[in-house]
């Protein structure tokens, strides 16, 4: 098919905010269009695919050559994205009547053309678009396209459209290139799973439920074991002759971001553990392993100043024998077997911690105040390593929250189903001076009932609008619940809070005596980030 | 009937006078002084003649009002009885009238129904004022004609070249195509409510929906004056009684500001929508927070902007209100002299403005 249709999709993700609904679009897009071009697209999507053809100064000379500078200067004022301006302003010679080409013949092309030939390339299909397929073929071309597809959703919406488990996906993602025709044929029900054979391959992980009080209760000490919740982010180590793999939870490569990980995955198996950032054994807080993720590459600086590590839980895979059928306790005897013999650098095992009753570990999880330990993890000791969350099989018990009483500052709308309620809400506590200083944003905790209810205050509370955010009268209390609160460089009162929400509104406080940010600093356990 | 005696001034070697002499900015607006008639004026007048229905350009209590037999009814229907004009004075198209040697007459301006060029003619000398007008079929509005003149007096709200309004049937066809990926949910499109409001209901009974409309009830009672006027619109229901679950699959037409916003909740699942030429610009769109951007205008675009100046051969153009800067200059690239008026009170009601569709 051709390019107008991929610039369609594009345009629906763009304005498309509910991920269920970016699944139909996809889904639409997977049974509607032909290989290669299902495949390129996708691969288009998910930035599988990077195109380095064209930098934004090719795109404004050719926009230059064909329009009046004074009417490009005007527009791309008034439009603010030259991507954009140059698409819109764009004028068709005439008489073109060329059909538009598919997104594959815009991709090979564009592989074997020498460099000083694009430029002439890209006009001659501007002519045959409109603006939609330009703007499409511009943000193609010069490699951005933003439409909030990972890779995650895009396997979701491939499992959801095939009805194949997105597990499966999972396991070959990585061995399949675009424009994934194998793939394709195997969803479609033509051809066998690809094998990825020996390629570096994303294993799903297995996930826990939280733990309440009601499953607590039926839990026999004998057939748990328990290890600490660290405070940093899941992964998945993979490594043998095939190449070797950091992934995050969702299954991204985070490789580039981790060279030191890498250097040290000298060996052949799979892996699961949390990546961390420690410095002389002792693990920092998560705001530092904050400063190395989301990144490409990564400089020596960095490295030295939040050197990265991993602390593991589970053996998946050792040499090519798969040990996700086994129970527990026989991987975890693998897992320390290996560990020993391979002694990898910067890695150790995750400490399994003892206990012989459950009320033992309930003390030991209230003791537990190091801001780096989110609370315990308990695994049944007879359960396999199965991808997704299977309930009864692994419970997260976090520790309980800490709380705050804070004053709602800022409200802006949500999105999606949420779209005409305000639902995100800054709040802040009071400094020694009298004023009021933002601690952090929380979008979740209320009932239907009390958002229909704030949403009526603040709108007729508002004291003053930023674009879509609304200052409001001091007038509300939150009792706001978080993990944990860290020092932070990023936010004007210097603390930042893990994972709040609202526990409750305290109709009943004065905002004068919500809490102070003495108060919050207090709860701040960790030692002072490094800058 | 023909009513344009001859050609414009400026292609006869007489000497006449230049439209600028009889033909005045004032601060009520464009006055004409021998006719004693205003254009469109922004406050009480005593004769005032209304190029279309948009309250920007009829504005209530004049008390003399000329205008199209379909302008007065909607006027009427907005302003009140008694409020738009102590005096009617309906003029069809193509009928020439003379007040105090002026001569006098209105041409299908293509915007909304009922909108005309009001178009003038003193010594010789000829004006036509065009109102807000598009070049695009509009099954609600008469076609645009074009009227040779001396000066023709143009608006510009969408004059940057990075406004070209694509054909809007293909537009409809997208809205189409969604409500076929969901059906579950409700579309629901802002829209303004004398014309575009109109024009899609036509539009979407020209590509075959022929299951009821949905109206917010911002929107029934010109629905109902256009049917009265002729212009049948098939079946409306008024979406703000109905039931979330009749109103799965349904297309419901709103104000732009009530797509995103409470209004909106008692829809299901809606798919916010909005028709009009500002959804050209992905940015501007989607600070709306819409999500489905339908470009779809009553107003001319860059192309129409500039077609038109060629084709009424007026060797000056003055810009009521919009962007001057871009279309004078390109004018000026054209050989056209290019003269902004700056007439306030303009843009106010329909596109003037981009929709803030998230302005609570």
């Amino acid at each position: 098919m051709s390019l107008p249709a991929f610039a369609e999709l594009l345009e629906r993700l763009v304005f498309t905010p509910g991920r269920n609904a970016k699944l139909a679009l996809l889904g639409q897009w997977f049974a509607e269009q032909p290989d290669p071009d299902r495949g390129i697209g996708l691969a288009a999507l998910t930035e599988e695919l990077a195109f380095t053809a064209a930098k934004p100064a090719v795109i404004r000379e050719i926009a230059a050559e064909r329009t009046d500078p004074e009417l490009l200067r005007l527009s791309y004022d008034y439009v603010g994205d030259l991507a954009e301006t140059v698409a819109l302003i764009w004028q068709p010679r005439a008489g073109v009547n060329a059909p538009p080409p598919t997104l594959s013949e815009v991709v090979e092309t564009l592989e074997t053309a020498p460099k000083p030939e694009v430029p002439a390339l890209i006009a001659g299909w501007l002519d045959t678009l409109d603006a939609g397929g330009r703007l499409a073929l511009i943000k193609l071309v010069t490699g951005g396209l933003r439409v909030g597809v990972s890779a995650r959703l895009a396997r979701v919406a491939l499992a959801e459209w095939s009805g194949q488990a997105v597990e499966e996906i999972e396991e070959v993602w990585h061995a399949v290139a675009p424009p994934y025709v194998p793939l394709f044929r195997w969803l479609e029900g033509a051809a066998p799973r690809p094998d990825p054979r020996d390629a570096p391959v994303f294993r799903p992980l297995m996930l826990a439920h939280p733990l309440e009080a009601a499953d607590l209760a039926a839990l026999r000490a004998e057939a748990w074991r328990a290890e600490w919740k660290w405070d940093g982010i899941r992964v998945q180590l993979t490594a043998g002759p095939g190449g070797k793999r950091l992934w995050s939870r969702g299954g991204e490569d985070i490789s580039g971001a981790f060279p030191e990980i890498l250097a040290a995955m000298d060996f052949h198996a799979v892996l699961d553990g949390e990546l961390l950032v420690v410095r002389d054994g002792e693990v920092a807080p998560f705001a530092d392993l904050q400063q190395r993720l989301n990144r490409k590459t990564v400089t020596a600086r960095m490295r030295r100043d939040y050197p990265a590590a991993v602390r593991l839980y589970d053996l998946l895979v050792e040499g090519t024998e798969d040990l996700r059928p086994l129970p527990f306790d026989a991987r975890r005897a693998r897992l320390e077997a290996w560990h020993a013999r391979a002694a990898p650098a910067r890695m150790d095992l995750s400490a399994l911690v003892p206990f012989d009753s459950i009320e033992a570990l309930a003390r030991l999880r209230d003791g537990a105040r190091a801001a780096s330990i989110e609370g315990l993890m308990l695994k049944r000791a007879d359960a396999p390593y199965v991808a997704g969350r299977t309930r009864g099989l692994w419970w997260k018990w976090k520790r309980d929250p800490l709380t705050v009483d804070a004053v709602l500052m800022y409200a802006q709308r949500g999105h999606g189903k949420r779209s005409s309620f305000y639902s995100d809400y800054t709040f802040g506590v009071w400094r020694e001076d009298g004023e009021l200083v933002p601690i952090g944003k929380a979008y979740s905790g209320y009932t239907d009932e009390e958002l229909a209810w704030l949403d009526r205050w603040i709108r007729s509370n508002t004291v003053n609008r930023f674009g879509p955010v609304r200052e409001v009268e001091r007038g509300i209390v939150f009792e706001v619940a978080f993990d944990a609160a860290q020092l932070s460089s990023r936010h004007k009162s210097g603390v930042a809070l893990r994972f709040p929400r609202i526990a409750r509104i305290r109709r009943d406080k004065p905002v004068e005596e919500a809490d102070s940010l003495a108060a919050v600093m207090a709860l701040v356990e960790n030692r002072p980030a490094a800058d | 009937m023909v009513p344009a005696p001859g050609k414009p001034a400026h292609m006869r070697p007489v000497s006449i006078p230049h439209p600028e002499t009889w033909l005045k900015v004032t601060p009520s607006g464009l006055f004409c002084e021998p006719g004693g008639f205003f254009i469109d004026p922004t406050r009480a007048v005593d004769r005032a003649v209304i190029s279309h229905g948009h309250s920007d350009h009829a504005r209530p209590g004049h008390r003399h009002v000329l205008a199209t037999r379909e302008t007065l009814a909607i006027m009427t229907a907005r302003l009140g009885e008694g409020r738009a004009g102590h005096a009617q004075q309906a003029l069809a198209f193509g009928e020439v009238l003379t007040v105090n040697g002026v001569r006098l007459w209105l041409r299908p301006a293509g915007h909304v129904l009922g909108a005309a060029q009001i178009c003038m003619e003193w010594r010789g000398s000829r004006a036509v004022v065009s109102g807000d007008y598009k070049r695009q079929p509009d099954p609600t509005a008469a076609g645009f004609e074009v009227e040779p003149c001396d000066v023709f007096v143009t608006e510009a709200t969408f004059a940057l070249p990075v406004f070209r309004h694509p054909l809007a049937e293909g537009e409809i066809a997208k809205l189409l195509r969604s409500v076929a990926l969901f059906p579950e949910r409700t579309h629901v499109v802002g829209c303004y409510s004398l014309g575009k409001c109109q024009r899609l209901i036509a539009m979407l009974r020209q590509a075959g929906w022929d299951r009821p409309v949905h109206l917010h009830g911002a929107h029934v009672a010109l629905c109902r004056t256009y049917e009265e006027l002729g212009v049948p619109l098939g079946t409306l229901r008024t979406a703000t009684v109905a039931k979330k679950d009749d109103l799965k699959g349904a297309i419901v037409l709103a104000p732009p500001s009530a797509v995103a916003d409470r209004w909106a909740r008692r829809l299901a699942e809606p798919v916010a929508a909005v028709a009009s030429g500002w959804m050209r610009v992905r940015q501007r769109a989607k600070q709306g927070g819409v999500e489905l951007p339908l470009v779809i205008s009553d107003h001319a675009d860059w192309d129409e902007l500039l077609a038109t100046a060629m084709e009424v051969q007026a060797p000056e153009i003055w810009v009521t209100h919009g962007r001057e800067d871009a279309l004078i200059h390109a004018l000026s690239l054209r050989g056209i002299r290019g003269r902004a008026l700056h007439l306030v009170g303009r843009g106010e009601e329909d596109e003037g403005e981009p929709p803030e569709a998230t302005a609570a």
